[in-house]
């Protein structure tokens, strides 16, 4: 996983001590003490495909950006087309450098009277300054990352947990849309969102109110048998989804194009930072792409590990784990285009053995929730 | 963290147990702890020749890979087969049905350089 580059003491999160108190392992992340695991990462990844479970990602970062220019900034910033939000919408998105290397993956939020970007925790200093070195004067740019708490509540019984806490009527948002909701006398900004695959919601909460939002998750998760779930199976939920990980499958000197992420880039939006090459990258075919693969045998592919061809190496494995829905280990990598159908066998060589990987067609996992 | 009296552990956190001709080796339960879910176990086949203190074989988890050392020379007598289909038996019951290897005990005074349970519990504190 990405590490960030901060260096200072980490942060703890508005809910540290519930961690603590659960019996967390807990690791330094991005600059945050998260919870890595509580029970196991296998038992919590289950918990979430086949029932509810609740996160802990207040690492992740908030930018709000308002102002008559807002929407034009956000269009010269990102690939996809901001201007087809409506209030209340989300939008994923990313945005690059001149080269078409990207900068960081996110969501936009349109909210009543602003915009939000909800950035990668690691990425929170880079984004923002570059974010603010493009400011023309018309639009504001605010780091609000500090403000809110944020849990995620992801499972097919999410909105069963939600709705033992506020009367709000969840069945009217729906994905990849965000709702002001009333729980006990609080507002509450929440959206039908996820990085699981499941159906679920995330919750930005401001900090004064972390306490009462996590004591009400709580006492509403019980009657579902609600887990803790820790960062070790946030990563395996979204990678049997091949949901990119930055740092990982896709940073500076990959593409979208290349991370197949062609969908969130509309090149006929207008101009915007990196559209020349990714327009022709994508005419002419990128030279290389992510890939799902699935191997038999015993041997886990991690990051880094080498991607072989007829005794050449030809990529590498960007993100690699156990899939404890598949039961058997799953990888995303890069491989040259010619590589890449669906059916063809490469190496991933592990520990100086070679072990087959077939290239199998996204999702990993098929019978994903979320709506 | 369980730590049986009974039995004697490496600075690599293998638990031994001797057991009449044969010692019964397996990771301890700060060891699995540690590695978390555990979701392959490579183990030599019987017969197979191991050196104290040497690799003879790997533990594969989610987070890590980590190889297993032998606490004594000799002979595989046994490897648990429960381990290829169910290797998180393991994390369940590191001192009981998680047991790795056998091995066939070639020179008892290797047993001597082992740890006890109190040297161990230091070792990781």
């Amino acid at each position: 996983m990405d590490e960030g580059t901060v260096s200072s003491e980490p942060k703890k999160t508005p809910f540290y001590e519930y961690h603590i108190k659960a019996g967390a392992r807990m690791v330094s992340f991005a600059g945050y003490l998260m919870p890595v695991q509580y029970t196991g990462i296998t038992d919590e990844h289950m918990a979430v495909r086949k029932n509810v479970g609740m996160f802990d990602i207040s690492h992740m970062g908030e930018f709000d950006i308002s102002g008559s220019g807002a929407l034009e900034f956000i269009q010269r910033m990102t690939v996809n087309d901001a201007s087809k939000l409506s209030v209340g919408e989300i939008q994923y998105t990313c945005m690059c450098y001149d080269d078409g290397g990207i900068v960081d993956d996110f969501l936009v939020y349109r909210l009543e009277d602003r915009y939000m970007l909800v950035v990668n925790a690691s990425n929170i200093a880079k984004d923002f300054e570059w974010l603010r070195s493009h400011l023309n004067g018309t639009a504001a740019l605010e780091n609000r990352s500090d403000y809110y708490g944020l849990l995620a509540i992801q499972g097919p019984k999410a909105q069963k947990v939600l709705e033992d806490i506020s009367d709000y009527d969840f069945e009217t948002i729906p994905y990849y849309h965000s709702a002001v909701v009333k729980i006990g006398e609080h507002e509450i900004l929440l959206s039908r969102t996820g990085y699981t695959g499941e159906d679920g919601f995330e919750i930005y909460i401001p900090r004064d109110k972390a306490d009462v939002i996590w004591k009400a998750a709580i006492d509403a998760g019980r009657k579902y048998e609600m887990k803790l779930i820790g960062l070790g199976a946030r990563d395996s939920l979204r990678l049997e989804m091949k949901m990119a990980l930055y740092g990982n499958d896709i940073d500076k000197t990959t593409t979208p194009i290349e991370a197949g992420l062609a969908w969130i880039v509309d090149l006929e939006k207008g101009d915007f930072i990196g559209r020349d090459p990714i327009a022709k990258q994508k005419s002419e075919k990128p030279s290389r792409r992510l890939v799902c693969l699935e191997l038999e045998g015993k041997a886990l592919p991690r990051h880094g590990y080498d991607l072989v061809s007829g005794g050449e190496v030809v990529g590498k494995v960007t993100s690699g784990t156990f899939s404890p829905a598949l039961q058997k280990p799953i990888a995303l990598g890069y491989l040259p285009r010619q590589l890449t159908k669906i059916g063809n066998t490469v190496e991933v060589k592990v520990r100086d053995k070679l072990f087959p990987a077939v290239v199998v067609k996204p999702p990993f996992y098929k019978e994903a929730t979320h709506r | 963290m369980n730590i049986p009296a009974e039995l004697k552990y490496t600075k690599e956190h293998e638990w031994v147990k001797v057991d009449g001709s044969v010692v019964v080796v397996g990771i301890t339960d700060y060891a699995q702890g540690e590695l978390g879910d555990i979701v392959f176990v490579e183990l030599p086949s019987v017969g197979t020749e191991v050196k104290a203190m040497e690799p003879f074989g790997t533990i594969e988890a989610v987070k890590a890979v980590s190889d297993l050392f032998s606490p004594i020379s000799g002979k595989i007598a046994e490897a648990n087969p429960v381990l290829e289909d169910d290797p998180m038996v393991i994390n369940r019951d590191p001192y009981g049905e998680g047991w790795m290897i056998k091995v066939e005990i070639g020179d008892p005074a290797e047993l001597d350089g082992l740890l006890d349970s109190e040297a161990y519990e230091k070792l990781i504190g």
